[in-house]
């Protein structure tokens, strides 16, 4: 899992980036705490071909990446 | 995968922008000094200025500088992003992200957008209102930019925020509601400019219900000056960056429809045409918003959401406003300032990178 809480955008988008990058698996799941950053990984990965779900996660938001 | 409608993808961006573009011509016409609109550089220059922190242009004979005022439109902004993120349940208290790093870049990115004079939403403005050397800061700020986005590249981040309490994420919003009191009621210590720009100002009911409506689109649109070129370059994301060129079609037509568009280096309104500083001021801008993460405007909102980071990035804006004036590093319409600005322009470099060289780190 790619935890990219805490970190502000662009930061959890450049993590996935690189996971995707460095081994394009076919499931990935991002935890993130906020709005901006679900959109925009959301947004990243759409374009990388894949499906998101966003989920709870502690209180938090969990995307599931999926291809 | 669903392919995400034209409407859905840029609507609320573009819309933003053209408002925030036909906000900024209103206001200049209703008597912000011209092609400012609502420049945030320029606003929390003024609001320190009314604080006393700093008195550039000092006269005797009215007793006040020059860019002395408390600008409603901070509050409104301020306040109109907490308002709307309470309201969708985004107001998330959160900090802890190398506030003193995040502070000194805050100076600096203050000092570099008072020797081009703007911010880059003003940057943008004084592009709509046919200013040329606005262009000039352009290239500036997208150099900058790049350079931020090859600090990313290798890793760069300021590290992890953390929860903090409601009330640590209430302050800055209550600061605002502070200011709003002294503008309102006008104790004797707040000062306001007789003469100069901080005397120029439209009606202040005005400028707050504008700048609260463009306050609640900004947090809902995520709009961001420097967003837009880091993200068209790094992901090749055009979404923010259509905002960006929104705000310059507002701004051109409406000046077109007012006839206060003239196009030109020289003679324009607040601005300067030392190529060299407007250049190296707003590269000096551009580089640290990517490293803060986002451009005075967003550090804003983000500061009325909650995110006390920023809240301290713009307590550091306020610092190097009252620095640059007065250390006389502030540019005027006459050039670049009287004091060493060579110099602290080269410190803001050296900084920059040190900063940006010391938080490459390995993420994940």
């Amino acid at each position: 899992m790619v935890d990219a809480r805490g970190y502000s955008c662009p930061t959890p988008v450049v993590m996935v980036q690189k996971a995707v990058k460095e081994s394009s698996p076919k499931r990935l799941e991002v935890a993130v705490d906020n709005q901006c950053s679900v959109e925009n990984v959301t947004r990243f990965a759409q374009n990388a071909g894949y499906k998101v779900t966003v989920s709870d996660f502690e209180g938090d938001f969990k995307l599931t990446l999926t291809k | 995968m669903q392919k995400e409608s034209f409407v859905r993808r840029y609507g609320l961006l573009i819309g933003t922008g053209l408002a925030v573009g036909a906000a900024a011509v209103l206001l200049t016409f209703l008597g912000n000094p011209a092609n400012m609109g609502f420049c945030i550089a320029c606003f929390l220059r003024d609001i320190a200025g009314a604080l006393n922190f700093q008195r550039a242009g000092f006269d005797a004979e009215v007793g006040t500088g020059i860019v002395q005022y408390i600008r409603p439109e901070v509050i409104g902004l301020v306040l109109g992003s907490t308002a709307i993120a309470m309201a969708k349940k985004e107001f998330r208290p959160k900090g802890g992200s190398s506030p003193m790093i995040r502070f000194i870049l805050a100076v600096f990115v203050m000092i570099g957008a008072l020797v081009f004079l703007g911010c880059p939403l003003r940057m943008v403005i004084r592009i709509g209102g046919g200013d040329l050397n606005a262009v000039v800061g352009l290239v500036g700020f997208a150099l900058g930019i790049i350079i931020g986005i090859l600090v990313l590249k290798r890793g760069f981040s300021l590290r992890r925020a953390y929860q903090q309490s409601m009330a640590e994420g209430l302050i800055f919003p209550a600061l605002m509601l502070a200011l709003l009191a002294l503008l309102v009621l006008r104790p004797d210590f707040i000062i306001f400019s007789a003469k100069g720009p901080g005397s120029m100002a439209a009606p202040v009911l005005v400028a707050l219900a504008v700048a609260l409506v463009i306050g609640v689109l900004a947090q809902r649109s995520r709009l961001c000056m420097v967003g837009g070129i880091r993200d068209a370059v790094m992901f090749r994301d055009f979404r923010l960056i259509s905002a960006f060129a929104a705000i310059i079609v507002a701004v051109l037509v409406g000046n077109l429809l007012l006839g206060s568009f003239k196009p030109g280096f020289a003679e324009q309104p607040i601005a300067h045409s030392e190529t060299l500083w407007n250049l190296l001021g707003m590269v000096l801008v551009g580089w640290g918003s990517v490293l803060l993460g986002g451009c005075p405007l967003r550090q804003l909102i983000l500061a009325g959401e909650g995110n006390t980071d920023s809240a301290v990035t713009v307590t550091g804006f306020i610092v190097g406003a009252a620095v640059s004036h007065n250390f006389g590093l502030a540019s005027s319409a006459t050039g670049i300032g009287t004091g060493p600005v060579a110099v602290a322009v080269a410190i803001g470099f050296v900084v920059m990178a040190v900063i940006s060289v010391m938080n490459m780190q390995k993420l994940n």
